[in-house]
């Protein structure tokens, strides 16, 4: 067999052309789906987890209410008891009502019953916050709630 | 002028992919792709008179379950671990239909509802069973989801139990199916097998105490 070295045979260069069509459509992918981070946590927390749990539907529906000890940062003037944080401050179960009432205000009246508190309490909280949210909650009328957790895997054996 | 006549030229379009591919590392950096998973409740309505009406419930028909401030479980007056709690309820749950007089489970009554009667037939009997539960302010959270986690998940295994001997697939499926006639199972197993799950009203001790005091 006789091998040809004398012709060269120049592979064309790959067209690079099409690369920023890709590129294009990723970006328009992330853009689209990318929700922005709202709020800076203050409070640190660790979800517990939980077997039966459903997943919240539309972000744009829900409203968060942190509770857990204070970010190492602040620890120094806000201490190591567990806080409740609404938005992007420190709040006390008294603000909830008027918190509940801009979360309704934001949104599209028809939409309103379908508002979700959404729990997101550290694992060590003691219920007595949490109860004293939940009751201002009630008397706000804001009754769809929502406790965050984590997925724990289903133990082998059981259904 | 020599200029106007030399073609346009044009614009160098080599660095758009460099700009897109920035943009596509911001986005791909800030995005956020976490579902929120959790447990999901309604709240009771909030009563304005202190007093809540006075509902006699029989004693049979209420499962207690207790926590305490130092994470200790009560459960009808015994104490047990959390591991315990989902078979000794669904035992509650289910009850035992063919006596309805055994005081150790809950009453049963009939319910006449068009959805139930259309798949289990007439003379369907409920439990009047209702879950109660019962938590002190120290409490800890992990421990109240444990618990939450538990008796939804009892619940949800005796639905899967009726809805299988019935039509031969678990609520859980019958529930999740896009088939409206799978969907209208899935609420007739919902209506015969309730979730009750009631929350007593947070008792206030340490104002109580104080009260107490003067």
């Amino acid at each position: 067999m006789k091998i040809r070295k004398d012709k060269k045979k120049d592979l064309p260069p790959v067209s690079t052309a099409s690369l920023p069509d890709i590129v294009f459509m990723l970006l328009f992918f992330f853009m689209v789906t990318t929700v922005m981070r709202e709020t800076s946590l203050k409070v640190v927390h660790v979800l517990p987890k939980a077997q039966e749990v459903a997943k919240l539907e539309r972000k744009s529906l829900v409203a968060y209410i942190h509770i857990g000890p204070p970010i190492k940062s602040l620890q120094s003037v806000f201490g190591t008891e567990p806080r409740i944080q609404l938005d992007d401050a420190f709040a006390s179960p008294k603000d909830i009502p008027a918190f509940v009432e801009k979360v309704k205000s934001q949104t599209n009246e028809a939409e309103v019953p379908l508002l979700t508190y959404s729990f997101k309490v550290d694992n060590e909280t003691k219920m007595g916050v949490v109860t004293d949210v939940k009751q201002e909650l009630r008397k706000a009328n804001a009754l769809k709630i929502n406790y965050s957790t984590g997925k724990k895997e289903k133990k082998k054996g059981s259904k | 002028m020599a200029r106007s006549k030399r073609e346009l030229q044009e614009i160098n379009a080599g660095s758009m992919a460099d700009i897109a591919f920035l943009l596509l590392i911001f986005f791909l950096v800030t995005t956020t792709m976490d579902t929120d998973t959790g447990l999901v409740r309604m709240l009771p309505p909030f009563i304005e008179d202190e007093i809540p009406p006075d509902v006699k419930v029989k004693e049979r028909n209420i499962f207690v379950v207790l926590a305490n401030a130092n994470d200790y479980m009560l459960v009808e007056g015994e104490y047990m671990q959390i591991e315990d709690l989902k078979d000794k309820a669904k035992e509650f749950i289910i009850g035992n239909p063919s006596n309805p007089d055994d005081a150790r489970f809950p009453e049963f009554e009939k319910v006449i509802d068009p959805e139930i009667t259309k798949y289990f037939g007439a003379n369907q009997m409920i439990s009047k069973q209702i879950v109660s539960l019962q938590n002190d302010r120290g409490t800890s959270y992990d421990l109240y989801i444990q618990i939450q986690d538990q008796l939804a998940a009892a619940y949800r295994e005796v639905r899967d139990e009726v809805a299988m001997q019935k039509f031969g697939q678990t609520y859980t499926e019958l529930a999740a199916s896009s088939k409206q006639s799978d969907l209208d199972k899935a609420n007739a197993v919902k209506k015969l097998v309730p979730q009750r799950i009631s929350e007593a009203e947070p008792k206030d001790v340490e104002q109580a105490k104080i009260a107490a005091g003067r």
